[in-house]
């Protein structure tokens, strides 16, 4: 990326975790909690982890939502975490709401039930061994499109793809201080 | 083998920048989750009414809790009584995503708290100090809240609360390696939480701000004193348009900083809960469980 300068979603969640982890691979984050904050050029964005409902309204509140929907469709580099993915999901299994839309996969909400069901792993990511990997009441990807990269699974489902522009995660690259993830994000967008 | 309670305060961290709202029945959760909260808390009554109902209150009816989280798709804590083991079993038993071991309750223990280190849930607990905080932090907990004086709509002892939490971190931070031994006597704290909040100059789990929170206003003030978060109980469903006022709250928590939006979301919110003085009340929950 030209400036590495990064813009992460900051209206609820998990997001100054993000902005540390960006901060240590090298790269210039920000944060992005109303319209004004868009006037500022990035390189690239970060979706955290938090709530996908919370989420989605606020952006819709704060006049966010059809901006950021028109710069990813445009191309610019995302990485999104958790609900995050849910936003940028085509679809939500057994749920009609679709957020941003523009990853063409199907998601299921807290497939792994509620937060007894929460859960970590250590596996390869994109041909990295080894990479740590923390699921807190994730989405499973259930299906994707045959244009969608996947970069690691469980259990026979994607944890985490490649479309164009997106790098989605299921699982919270914020919440371990192993930065693979987001030097990979850097390097390629 | 997997940490636990990593994982649980990895969910606390997931709930920052939100706002937790109380509910009663599986409409009220809906309404919160539409207004936008990060998870709602489950109770037969608000404290509000448990205030006015006066008698002892208790864990609610697990059906009541399983109505709730069939409702919605966020996660669902439910408060327990302060020592209540078997009550904090049976919510970990229907699942709950949190469990409050909260002073809002009647204590059922006047002496000692739950070992939350025992649960594979997480635990949130109210605190009014420094040394509150980490000792139920040392006993398990995943989150922290400031007590406030629940059921009041008045705003002043989670403004003490967490001013006071925050000056005595900033304290510690001050002081000499050598000076940390006594801070733990003197905080009547574990000694390896105060040295991990001497290095990292803020508490170990995530830190939110509740009781007498009722107001879009109220919520920035205690993101202003570093509150990651806001509970609020009696002030949404106790108001005159509760999913107005809760959307205005958790925009307030988002953007607690901008002062005309702020303008903006506390215009016409209708009637807010009518508020008891925190002076004027005879039943003072933040002194149950030190």
């Amino acid at each position: 990326m030209k400036q590495n300068v990064i813009g992460v979603l900051a209206v609820q969640g998990a997001f100054i975790e993000h902005v540390h982890a960006l901060a240590n691979a090298g790269a210039k984050p920000f944060e992005i909690r109303q319209l004004r904050d868009l006037d500022r050029p990035m390189d690239g964005l970060v979706l955290p982890g938090g709530e996908s409902t919370v989420q989605g309204k606020l952006l819709r509140d704060l006049g966010l939502f059809n901006p950021l929907q028109e710069m990813i469709r445009n191309g610019l580099p995302v990485f999104a975490t958790c609900a995050g993915l849910i936003l940028l999901a085509r679809e939500i299994a057994d749920d009609p709401t679709v957020w941003f839309g523009t990853l063409p996969v199907t998601v299921r909400r807290n497939a792994y039930g509620r937060q007894l069901g929460s859960f970590s792993v250590t596996d390869d990511w994109n041909g990295l061994p080894q990479v740590p990997m923390t699921f807190i009441r994730a989405p499973s990807i259930e299906s994707v499109s045959p244009d969608v990269e996947v970069l690691s699974s469980f259990r026979g489902k994607a944890t985490s793809v490649r479309y164009r522009n997106i790098l989605g995660f299921t699982w919270h690259p914020e919440l371990s201080s192993d930065l693979r993830p987001y030097q990979t994000f850097l390097k390629e967008g | 083998m997997e940490d636990r309670s990593q994982l649980n305060k990895n969910l606390a961290q997931m709930l920052k920048g939100g706002v937790i709202m109380d509910v009663t029945t599986p409409e009220q959760a809906k309404i919160a989750e539409a207004a936008g909260a990060c998870a709602v808390m489950a109770l037969e009554r608000i404290p509000a009414d448990i205030r006015a109902a006066g008698g002892v209150s208790r864990m609610s009816d697990p059906g009541m809790i399983k109505g709730i989280q069939d409702a919605v798709s966020i996660p669902v804590m439910a408060k327990c009584r302060i020592g209540h083991i078997a009550e904090a079993r049976i919510l970990e038993a229907i699942e709950i995503d949190f469990i409050d071991e909260s002073e809002v309750l009647s204590p059922a223990d006047d002496l000692y708290h739950i070992d939350k280190t025992a649960f594979a849930v997480p635990f949130v607990c109210g605190a009014r100090d420094l040394g509150e905080a980490l000792r139920r932090i040392g006993e398990g907990a995943s989150m922290i809240r400031t007590k406030g004086e629940p059921g009041t709509g008045d705003v002043v002892q989670a403004v003490r609360h967490m001013r006071k939490m925050q000056s005595e971190i900033r304290r510690i931070v001050s002081l000499r390696e050598d000076e940390l031994f006594e801070a733990a006597k003197t905080l009547a704290a574990p000694l390896d939480l105060v040295r991990t909040v001497h290095k990292t100059g803020k508490l170990p789990v995530v830190n939110f701000a509740a009781g007498g929170v009722a107001t879009p206003a109220d919520a920035a003030l205690m993101m202003e004193l570093g509150a990651e978060g806001v509970f609020v109980g009696s002030g949404i469903f106790k108001s005159g348009d509760p999913a107005k006022r809760a959307a205005a709250i958790v925009q307030a928590v988002t953007n607690w900083k901008d002062s005309k939006l702020l303008a903006q979301l506390s215009e016409n919110l209708g009637e807010a809960m009518v508020g008891i003085n925190a002076d004027e009340i005879q039943t003072i929950m933040e002194e149950r469980g030190k």
